[in-house]
């Protein structure tokens, strides 16, 4: 004996290998195998190869490396006995793959092999080959597969038919050089040759249009008269599975009729009554004969139309659908996802057992029963089929629920017929799963919402029993308080009951519970937490009585350690303390949210989220907009713009409310920036908040303004000091027979849209004006910036004047000149004296 | 096409892989791994085909192991399932009653089989006789081999062990 040889047999090592406790031991056994291996193959011994290939690939096999290895499997399959040449071809396709280069190192001892009289080893060859060839080595040894194809022994041939079918895989162009003898194979008796070589016609067809013309043309024939002999062929023993005679066989002939077929009216003429035959012959009882059918429906599906054969493969499918075998129904699913382009009628008919699978305990079916119903969804069973679907969501499992839910909503919003259905819809679904819904589809809802005026009522009374329901939902949470917010005077009031709603009583004070716990509750989170101070603020205005109660709800929050609830917390209580007269001004109902615009927005994805931010971005989901400094305009009423300005992302939805026709009955709700502590900062702040970086759709209210400019005890305006280079001439802004206001102007070098106006105010009574204050305001398209005044008392009869200078950015500079209305404030020995007027007198340019 | 092979233990012990497309040795533990963990969680009453990276993955749990193949989407799942049970019987016939302990001291002679039911990724041969006669074929040919190296051994050491005396 060889005293160098690794002196345990394979068996012995495997039973070393399972009987260690932990994996160290496991780890220390290997590593000795692995070291007497290693040593032994550096001996270069022979007598022990195989049996060490064998223990190597063990070890692979319980994931260890072994690339050492690799060689000795070249060494193997180059020796001349049969059970080297054997473990050395298994050890090869085991330890490599077809990107390693030592692979190309086989090539030549295959090309013997596949030469050799023992044929054997030629089906080792071609087995190896069939595996793992690289493309080189395909076109290397192409030829030599070529000819094993006409073999005398019927084993050698099939395994040449399955090793061309990976040659002309990673080879193409060599296709041609197949379709002879491919087509030659078709006209054996042996069944292994004949299945492997309608694999080979197969794959021919699907590589080169060449060969699937020339098997159309020649073969289409012969073929269905095999599968004719084999549907109706006695009893077979050899190759007979559950009383069919080679279901594999009748698979793989239905297949290459299917690619035959397909596209020509000729060939599937020629199939229709071996398929028809196949389709009602074959017994469905077990899993050989249902496999059977579905490859022949699949078939039946796929070749030019005949009306019949038709019906018969969606009757097989409605049947498969019934089965209680979980495959048959998966499988069954599937071929009617592909069905629908077909014939979507057929596939109608059995929407009833489809919509029963959506509720199936098998996750992979449940899946597929929902992407079939999502398809088949039209407008005229759109309402049976979601209610159906929400039952199915109460069933589902959380990762279900997900999917679910996305799918439920996009079915809603596309197919609705009437906005209460589409209302009732979406609060089911946000009552199950709220949690899964998408930012985008309640911010939808809520536009929907207030776009049906009529409803109101309706929404928020159903919100509200939502509400006391469903908590844990924190999007059915959100729309709840913003409705309840919004329209809370028609809940307490039940305002607009329609005939199907049961009358239901909430106080005042049930309302405010309400937002309280959504601001209480523990899961509320930032988003939520802010829309019901907002919401409260409204309720507040509303609901009189409820202030006191609002207003303490609201400072518990005055302490928060988040700044965006802090900031809404000592703002709001700000206007309830010392705003009284503009309260309900500010939170009057807001106006109709764009629907068409707002679709617009949301298909060229802006980002909708309200996000909860971490300060800088403030998302404000309803009623507050922070202004751009401009539009003061539309208070003063100076619409002399019709286009709106263009203006930051988040500006441009404002703009489109503010293009909305403000009724002058309703006093335009403003919105009020309450000065905090620092009146100065406020500007700047208000500069700052200007970017509405994210968009939501209830984010809106009308306008703006920086009403500190005209709201009294705010403090004197900023004005900005600047410069003056006369370009132009000075005009007379304004003249009445107290006062005269002159501007100078001049461009800012370099940018054209701006212009630099210095105003200079003269006194032109005997009297001294004190608390001088002058105030501007300019259309949309215009933004104004002031400076402080050099000082707010004007001498009289002009002996001194005032200096103001302001900056004015047009936007539309070039296509409309300036304009501004001015408003000019001063105590005359104490009394308070007011001028107002319109300066148009602009240079047009400008 | 079939792209691969795995037959794992309820436990997830690998006991044969066989791979038809090119995965690295890196991604094939990968796909082991997360294969053997959506498998072996599914319940007993489930279908037997799951959707995993885009193609299909057939299994059928025979005793205490698992069969799976991978397949392409447009492939029949039945008939895999009928191949896996192909598969199987000609090991019964072989190892006579076959339990997971056979396919662990004798991987190398399953790989054999096989290698004689698919390659390519595709069936080879539908007829499980004709499987097991050449299959049985091979192994004499080992076993005449064996005996004659080992005749040839002992002869020579006779010969070495008269020639040391």
């Amino acid at each position: 004996m060889n005293p160098f040889s690794s002196g345990t047999r394979l068996r012995d090592m495997i039973r070393a290998i399972r009987s260690c406790k932990t994996a160290a031991e496991e780890r220390a056994v290997v590593r000795k195998e692995c070291a007497a291996i290693r040593a032994a193959i550096s001996e270069n011994d022979q007598d022990y190869r195989h049996r060490n290939l064998a223990k190597l690939m063990f070890i692979h096999m319980l994931g260890y490396p072994t690339h050492f290895g690799q060689m000795e499997c070249l060494k193997l399959i180059a020796s001349s006995g049969f059970p080297e040449k054997r473990i050395g071809y298994l050890g090869l396709m085991l330890l490599l793959d077809e990107r390693q280069e030592v692979l190309m190192l086989v090539t030549n001892s295959l090309k013997q092999d596949l030469n050799h009289s023992n044929q054997y080893i030629i089906g080792l060859a071609l087995c190896a080959l069939g595996n793992i060839c690289s493309a080189e080595m395909a076109r290397d040894l192409a030829p030599e597969v070529e000819r094993l194809l006409q073999f005398r022994d019927p084993n050698i041939r099939k395994k040449a038919a399955l090793c061309s079918i990976r040659i002309i895989k990673k080879v193409p162009d060599l296709a041609e050089n197949f379709i002879n003898p491919a087509a030659s194979l078709l006209r054996e008796k042996h069944h292994g040759v004949l299945i492997t070589g309608v694999q080979l016609c197969t794959d021919l067809c699907k590589v080169s249009s060449e060969a699937l013309e020339y098997f159309r043309e020649k073969c289409t024939e012969g073929l269905v008269k095999t599968l004719k002999d084999m549907a109706n062929s006695p009893y077979a023993p050899e190759y007979d599975i559950a009383g069919i005679t080679d279901p594999f066989l009748h698979i793989r002939l239905l297949k290459l009729l299917r690619i035959l077929g397909q596209g020509d009216a000729d060939a599937s003429d020629c199939m229709n009554d071996i398929l028809a035959q196949v389709a009602t012959k074959i017994e469905s009882n077990k899993n050989a004969g249902n496999a059977i059918l579905y490859e022949c429906v699949g078939t039946i599906m796929s070749i030019e139309d005949n009306g019949g054969l038709r019906v018969l493969a969606i009757n097989i499918l409605g049947r498969f659908l019934s089965n209680r075998d979980n495959n048959i129904r998966y499988v069954a699913l599937n071929m009617l996802m592909k069905a629908i382009t077909v014939d979507a009628q057929a596939v109608q008919r059995h929407r009833a057992t489809i919509l029963e699978c959506v509720k199936d305990s098998d996750a992979s079916i449940r899946k597929k029963a929902l992407d079939l119903v999502y398809l088949l969804v039209n407008e005229s069973n759109v309402k049976p089929l979601t209610k159906e679907l929400i039952e199915s969501l109460e069933a589902s499992d959380q990762e279900f629920k997900g999917v679910l839910t996305a799918k439920i909503c996009s079915l809603v919003e596309k197919f609705s017929p009437e906005k209460i259905w589409y209302i009732d819809q979406m609060l089911k679904v946000l009552s199950e799963a709220g949690n899964f819904v998408k930012d985008e589809v309640w911010h939808a809802l809520i536009v929907v919402i207030s776009n049906a005026s009529d409803l109101h009522g309706y929404s928020v009374r159903a919100l509200y029993r939502a509400f006391q329901t469903s908590t844990e939902q924190e999007t059915l949470v959100r729309v709840a308080v913003w409705c309840i917010g919004e329209y809370g005077d028609m809940l307490v009031n039940n305002v607009g009951m329609l005939d199907i709603e049961e009358p239901i009583t909430v106080t005042e004070s049930d309302a405010v519970d309400a937002l309280e716990v959504s601001i209480k509750r523990l899961n509320s989170d930032l988003t939520t937490k802010a829309m019901a101070l907002i919401a409260l603020l409204k309720l507040s205005s509303r609901f009189p009585s409820c202030s006191e109660r609002i207003k303490d709800i609201i400072l518990q929050n005055k302490r928060s350690f988040v700044l965006e609830l802090q900031q809404r917390s000592i703002e709001f209580n700000c206007i309830l303390q010392k705003h009284q007269n503009i309260r309900s001004a500010l939170v009057e109902r807001m106006p109709v949210l764009d629907e068409a615009t707002f679709s617009g927005r949301r298909a060229g994805s802006l980002p909708t989220s309200v996000s909860t931010s971490t300060g800088t971005a403030r998302n404000l989901p309803n009623g507050i907009a922070k202004p751009a400094a401009a539009p003061v305009a539309d208070l003063l009423d100076l619409s002399s713009s019709d286009a709106p300005a263009p203006s930051s992302s988040g500006g441009d939805f404002l703009q489109d409310l503010l293009g909305v026709d403000l009724s002058p009955a309703s006093a335009p709700p403003g919105t009020s920036q309450p000065p905090k502590a620092d009146d100065k900062a406020s500007l700047v702040n208000l500069n700052g908040l200007a970017s509405l970086t994210s968009l939501s759709p209830n984010a809106t209210s009308a306008s703006p303004a920086p009403m500190m400019d005209l709201l009294d005890g705010f403090g004197p305006s900023p004005q900005k000091k600047e410069e003056n280079g006369p370009a132009y001439p000075s005009l007379v802004a304004y003249e009445s027979s107290t006062l005269r206001m002159t501007f100078n102007i001049s461009k800012q070098p370099g940018n054209p849209q701006i212009t630099l106006i210095q105003a200079i105010f003269t006194n032109l009574s005997p009297n001294v004006y004190n608390d001088f204050l002058f105030q501007a305001a300019v259309p949309k398209f215009l933004q104004l910036h002031l400076d402080p005044a050099s000082s707010n008392t004007l001498p009289a009869s002009g002996n001194g004047s005032i200096i103001q200078s302001m900056k004015v950015t047009n936007s539309q500079h070039g296509k409309k000149s300036l304009v501004m209305r001015i408003r000019i404030a001063y105590k005359i020995n104490n009394k308070d004296v007011l001028e107002e007027g319109q300066v148009s007198n602009f240079p047009r340019d400008l | 096409m079939i792209h691969f092979v795995l037959l794992i233990s309820r436990q997830g012990k690998v006991r044969l892989t066989k791979w038809y497309s090119p995965y690295s040795q890196k991604e094939r533990t990968k796909v082991i791994r997360e294969l053997s963990g959506l498998i072996l969680t599914r319940g007993p009453k489930l279908c037997n085909f799951v959707e995993w990276r885009g193609l299909r993955v057939v299994y059928k749990r025979y005793a205490s192991l698992y069969f799976c193949m991978c397949i392409d989407e447009d492939d029949n799942e039945l008939e895999i399932l009928e191949i896996i049970h192909h598969y199987v019987e000609v090991l019964d016939r072989y190892f006579g009653s076959v339990c997971e302990l056979d396919l662990i001291y004798n991987f190398h002679k399953a790989y054999f089989i096989l290698d004689e039911l698919l390659i390519a990724g595709e069936l080879q041969e539908p007829s499980k006789r004709t499987v097991a006669r050449l299959v049985a074929a091979q192994d004499s040919l080992v076993e005449t081999a064996k005996e004659q190296t080992s005749s040839i051994t002992n002869i020579i050491a006779q010969v070495a062990n008269t020639a040391s005396l």
